[in-house]
């Protein structure tokens, strides 16, 4: 439509140079909308190691680094033997300890000659309480919600573990709960990377409420696990806690 | 000169300025909308792990709290993915054999972690802490959804700056007492505005001002 007048030729070039123009603008605005948005990738996965990352530097792989074997991290010599063992300061290693068997395929032991009797702790009701809250989130799966050993695991399938309300385990220093806890015990696989030293305290601390609640000879009548008698339990669990906390409170500097 | 258009352009040419600003407006919108969908979000996306992992069975079906696998939730800033030890607690005994749980044992005899992908990834120039958000009561499925019916984990939530801000403004809305933080079935009218407005006191919430300046997530 341009063609008839006499300058068209040259007309045209310019409003084609125009068009040029308009394009590569278009083309632009259209790319910076895409590559924009790709641009945003190295302040969006900068170079730093955020938790769990890859590494590709470290040969296992693995950002997050282990100590070194063989080195202590400060604050972390863990000297005070009772506390962080759960073992007596002149534990003999060669003590004779018998083991045997049980129908479910437990380890059954009786004797614990290493273990500290005393809580090296002060067990106060938030001590209890405490133990109460991590012993639901890290025991009661096997344990069962008294320690009958008739969890929800268990019931899936996992071998039955023996219950805490037999005089064997009542009558068991605190040492050799704590030691269960820490390094495990025949099947059942040690909870240190998982449960803070305190926590662990705190947990054998409700473990031994626990038993007191669940004993016939203290508490005459029902010692099954019906929703009532874990009710009254915690009801009770606040009794002895109060209870306890005298004896291990007066024992507490001799223990260390 | 022959005039070059039509009188009737005068009109197209007022329509096709109309014309340009919804278009132009619209195509904002869809833009914004893009950023929105799920496919930028990454919202709902389902991702294949190394191992079928589920938390609808070991949740759902045998209770297991969060902290069992998720240990550094309360006092750190990343909730923490379980090592392949903590698996091991229960299947060194329990379906040790089944060809599901290979790539676990795998991984334990070889001493190699197992490499999950992962869900929720917030970009490198955001800062996210766990434990601030438990310690004041805001619970995993205000965040999470409902982890415990969950046979893969997805985002419930964009983790866009926009969704952080709109809980930042009101925290009130979406508070809980302490013992349901790890409760699935928790719903924000559990509790009246009263009562959530009296522990937003308690738990010594700061101002808006605070919870929504910038440096408080860009540090
Ligand atoms: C994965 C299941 C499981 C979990 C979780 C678990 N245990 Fe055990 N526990 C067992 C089994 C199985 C046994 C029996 C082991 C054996 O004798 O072979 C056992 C045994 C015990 C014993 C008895 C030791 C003895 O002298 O007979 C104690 C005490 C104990 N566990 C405490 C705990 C505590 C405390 C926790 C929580 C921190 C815990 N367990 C968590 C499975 C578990
Ligand atoms: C038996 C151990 C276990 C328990 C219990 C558990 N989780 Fe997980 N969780 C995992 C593992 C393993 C992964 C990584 C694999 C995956 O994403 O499915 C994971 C992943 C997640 C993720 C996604 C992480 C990512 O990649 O972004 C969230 C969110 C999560 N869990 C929340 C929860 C919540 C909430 C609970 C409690 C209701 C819970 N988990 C209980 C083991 C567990
Ligand atoms: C406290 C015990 C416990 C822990 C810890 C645990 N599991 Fe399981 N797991 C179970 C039980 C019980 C089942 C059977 C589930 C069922 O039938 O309800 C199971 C089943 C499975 C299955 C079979 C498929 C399925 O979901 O039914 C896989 C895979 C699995 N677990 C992976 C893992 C991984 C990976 C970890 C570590 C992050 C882990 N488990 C930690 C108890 C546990
Ligand atoms: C305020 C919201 C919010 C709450 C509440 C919350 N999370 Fe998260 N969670 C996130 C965000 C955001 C991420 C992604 C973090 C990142 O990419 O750095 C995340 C990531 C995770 C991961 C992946 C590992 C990590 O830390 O990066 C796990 C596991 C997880 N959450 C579990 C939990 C559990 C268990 C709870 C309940 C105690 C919980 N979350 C409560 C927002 C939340
Ligand atoms: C459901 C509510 C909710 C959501 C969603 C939420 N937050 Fe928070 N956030 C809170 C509350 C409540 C606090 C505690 C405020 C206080 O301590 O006064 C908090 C505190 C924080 C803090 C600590 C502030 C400080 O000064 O220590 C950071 C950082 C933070 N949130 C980041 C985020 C990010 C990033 C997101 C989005 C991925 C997010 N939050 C989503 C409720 C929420
Ligand atoms: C509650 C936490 C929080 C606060 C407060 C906050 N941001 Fe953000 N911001 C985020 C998160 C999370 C993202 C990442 C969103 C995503 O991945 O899409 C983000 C992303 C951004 C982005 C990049 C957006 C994009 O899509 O590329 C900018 C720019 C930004 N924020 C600016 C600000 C400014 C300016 C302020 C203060 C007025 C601010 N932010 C306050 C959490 C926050």
């Amino acid at each position: 439509m341009l063609t008839n007048k006499p300058n068209a030729g040259k007309k045209s070039m310019t409003f084609q140079g125009k068009n040029v123009l308009r394009f590569a603008v278009l083309v632009f605005c259209v790319s910076f909308f895409l590559v924009g948005t790709a641009c945003r990738y190295d302040m969006q996965d900068q170079p730093r190691y955020k938790a769990y990352k890859e590494s590709e530097f470290f040969s296992d792989g693995k950002a997050m680094r282990d100590f070194p074997e063989g080195t202590v991290a400060r604050g972390q010599l863990n000297e005070n033997k009772a506390l962080h063992t759960g073992k007596k300061e002149n534990a003999d290693p060669n003590a004779q300890v018998e083991t045997t068997t049980d129908e479910l395929g437990n380890t059954i032991v009786s004797s614990f000659p290493n273990a500290i009797e005393k809580m090296p702790i002060n067990v106060t009701k938030e001590t209890l309480d405490r133990g109460e809250q991590r012993y639901k989130i890290f025991c009661m799966v096997c344990h069962g919600p008294v320690g009958k050993g008739d969890g929800m695991v268990v019931r899936r399938g996992y071998p039955q573990p023996t219950t805490y309300h037999d005089d064997r385990l009542r009558n068991a220093p605190v040492g050799h709960f704590f030691d269960v806890i820490t390094n495990g015990w025949g099947k059942m696989n040690g909870y240190a990377s998982q449960i803070p030293v305190e926590d662990r305290w705190a947990i054998v601390a409700y473990i031994r409420a626990l038993q007191v609640s669940q004993n016939p000879e203290i508490k005459s009548g029902e010692a099954d696990s019906t929703d009532k008698a874990a009710e009254d339990n915690k009801n009770e669990t606040e009794q002895t806690g109060e209870a306890e906390t005298q004896e291990p409170a007066a024992d507490n500097g001799g223990a260390n | 000169m022959a005039q070059l258009f039509h009188p009737g352009a005068n009109n197209i040419a007022k329509a096709s300025l109309v014309l340009a600003v919804i278009l132009g407006g619209s195509a904002f919108y869809a833009y914004t909308q893009i950023a929105r969908s799920s496919y930028l979000t990454n919202q709902y996306l389902e991702k294949q792990q190394p191992v079928q992992f589920s938390h609808r069975h070991h949740v759902g079906d045998d209770g297991i709290d969060c902290r069992y696998c998720h240990t550094s939730v309360e006092n750190a800033a990343s909730a923490g993915i379980p090592p392949t030890q903590t698996c091991m607690n229960c299947h060194n005994q329990l379906w040790a054999d089944s060809p599901y749980l290979e790539p676990v044992q795998a991984s334990f005899r070889d001493n190699k972690p197992i490499k999950w992908e992962r869900v929720h990834d917030l970009p490198g120039y955001a800062y996210f802490n766990h434990s601030i958000h438990v310690a004041k009561g805001v619970g995993c499925s205000t965040c999470h959804g409902q982890i415990d019916n969950m046979a893969s984990v997805y985002q419930e939530n964009t983790l866009q700056m926009e969704w952080c801000l709109s809980c930042h403004r009101n925290p009130e809305q979406f508070i809980r007492p302490k013992s349901e933080i790890y409760n699935m079935e928790w719903s924000d009218s559990d509790l009246t505005a009263e009562e959530r407005s009296k522990l937003k006191v308690d738990y010594k919430i700061r101002s808006r001002e605070l919870l929504t300046s910038c440096s408080t997530c860009h540090r």
